[in-house]
């Protein structure tokens, strides 16, 4: 090395005249999330020598979510993983809130089912899920490299990604695949050129994140939980208007509480994170649940929402891509999951990388097989399928005018207003798009976007 | 702590919102600002997205910014249009912030 260089949206690949003649790995995994911890399992388990490179000082150091990881695809990499994955609480209350600033309407669904083997959702902190799944690539075999920036990749001049420059000393690390799960900013990929477009703040969302303990007692009695049963309450209508939404979830001793807005609406609203965060905090609906809870952490994050139509390139020549890196997270209205697509994808990105290593082929075309294995799974067939969704959900309508007209139906309807007779639900429908300035065109659109969506 | 009723909990300041975050703070700024090119920006995204609050307008009318408690999301340099204002990086291995409630 020259001179330092660091990882950042400027950072070059260093180029090499001539491939490497031998390779330290295999496979070689920058950043270790779920998407990187489940690819560097599934490679060594695949017989692959691999090292998986994490910038922090341990696995989730740098990593935020909402807080609700769903561990069914860990059925083929960990069985039982239910019986040692670090789980907060096993979500058994699912809710959904649209409020506007003196209204609320919840849907609250809780099944007990979901309380037991195999469970459903788990809210969890990433400090310990990362950690353990990355224990579990250890494991397999998988040389876990910890407080290592990826600085940029190794290329050789026709293109192909043969390994990665890292900020130690000597720091050239050679593989025949490298599999970028470096996250949202991914500059890995960004360096390939991977990501067609340089106007993807479009499609980020910021998310802020307060964790507020309380003792286990007063959860249980706000939320209305027993035992390691928790609650996962989604917000719409939270935001002044600036597309996005906000969540609490519950965990052991804590909750978390957080928003999540669209960055190019943040920007022209000239409204800071936190002041949505406080207003959400007062709301009626909100205040009881999280009253005197004291703040053990606040986090920031970005999250990548643009959904099928805005994925990069999946593969190049020696390098594939998986999880926040490759945009994989679906926020889709009532479906808000990321670190299940991260390990999905991580974990076929792992088989794909060893079956071309295995047929001496890792060319874009010989790393083919993993966007097919994703087309054919749920990491692709879900985001294919909610494609529309992202949109819909972000949109002015659904962000400004929706969540009044909800909350004013579900008023009308339940208001005893004698001795006038009850409305009816057209006349409520009727009265509510007046008021909210709704075209009926666009209200009926947006309903047959979403049927679509669920069918 | 246990929940009294009338706690005021949005008058928690900045600086105690930051106070549970955990910063291993390099001597290497990853992150640089070039205040003259700022200083001719009228849009100024940045005060309002960076969730750490690291971008301060200064009484003079330029941008005042600290590196040291970055949560390194990049919403800063994925909102600056003006071209080499912001110079972002990762902070060196093991450095930078530490997230334990992830």
């Amino acid at each position: 090395m020259t001179e330092p260089s660091y990882a950042g949206p400027v950072s070059a690949s260093a180029l090499l005249q001539q491939p490497p003649p031998a390779r330290d790995f295999d496979v070689l995994v920058v950043g270790a999330g779920p998407a990187g911890s489940a690819a560097a399992l599934a490679a060594a388990r695949a017989g692959c020598s691999v090292a998986l490179l994490e910038r922090g000082p341990y696995p989730g150091s740098k990593n935020v979510y909402g807080g609700v990881v769903y561990g069914r695809i860990l059925d083929e990499l960990v069985p039982q993983w239910w019986e040692e994955m670090p789980v907060e609480r096993w979500v058994t209350r699912r809710s959904t809130m649209v409020m506007t600033a003196d209204q609320a309407l919840t849907v609250d669904f809780r099944s007990q089912r979901w309380g037991t083997a195999p469970y459903n959702g788990a809210t969890a902190h990433r400090s310990d899920l990362d950690g353990w799944l990355a224990g579990h690539a250890v494991a397999a075999g998988a040389v876990l490299v910890p407080a290592t920036v990826a600085t940029g990749l190794l290329r050789t001049t026709a293109g192909t990604v043969v390994g990665v420059r890292t900020d130690r000393p000597d720091g050239d690390l050679t593989a025949k695949v490298v599999i970028a799960c470096d996250g949202v900013n991914s500059f890995l990929a960004k360096e390939a050129g991977l990501h067609p477009r340089q106007d993807n703040a479009r499609h980020l969302t910021l998310g802020v994140k307060e964790t507020l303990a309380l003792p286990r007692e007063v959860i249980e009695q706000r939320f209305g939980l027993t035992g390691r049963d928790g609650q996962d309450i989604e917000i719409l209508g939270c935001t002044r208007g600036i597309p996005g939404g906000g969540f609490l979830y519950t965990n052991l001793e804590s909750v978390s509480l957080g928003v999540v807005v669209g960055l190019p609406g943040l920007a022209a609203a000239k409204v800071r994170p936190e002041e949505l965060l406080a207003d959400l905090k007062a709301h009626p609906a909100i205040a009881p649940l999280v009253r005197g809870g004291r703040q053990v952490e606040y986090a920031a994050h970005l999250i990548p929402e643009g959904g099928y139509d805005h994925l990069p390139e999946l593969a190049g020549d020696g390098l594939l891509v998986a999880g926040d890196a490759a945009g994989m997270c679906l926020a889709a209205g009532i479906w808000l999951e990321g670190v299940n697509f991260a390990i999905g994808a991580g974990m076929y990105a792992g088989r794909a990388a060893a079956a071309a290593i295995g047929a001496g082929d890792t060319s874009q075309a010989g790393l083919a097989g993993y966007r097919r294995a994703l087309e054919r799974s749920f990491v692709l067939a879900d985001h294919r399928k909610l494609r529309k969704v992202p949109g819909l959900v972000l949109s002015e309508r659904m962000q400004r005018q929706y969540p009044g007209l909800i909350c004013d139906l579900a008023e009308g309807l339940f208001e005893v207003d004698n001795p006038r007779p009850k409305p009816g639900v057209w006349r409520l429908l009727r009265t509510a798009v007046r008021r909210h300035d709704i075209s009926p065109r666009r209200l009926l659109a947006d309903a047959i976007t979403g049927m679509r969506a669920f069918g | 702590m246990t929940g009294q009723p009338g706690e005021d909990y949005r008058e928690i300041s900045f600086d105690d919102r930051m106070e549970g975050t955990e910063f291993r703070v390099s001597e290497r700024a990853h992150i640089t600002v070039d205040t003259e090119v700022c200083d001719s920006c009228t849009v100024r995204s940045c005060l309002h997205v960076c969730p750490a609050k690291l971008f301060v307008p200064r009484a003079d009318g330029g941008i005042l910014f600290n590196f040291e408690q970055c949560f390194e999301c990049g919403a800063c340099y994925q909102v600056c249009d003006a071209e080499g204002a912001i110079t972002w990086t990762y902070p060196d291995g093991g450095l930078g912030v530490v997230f334990r409630k992830g």
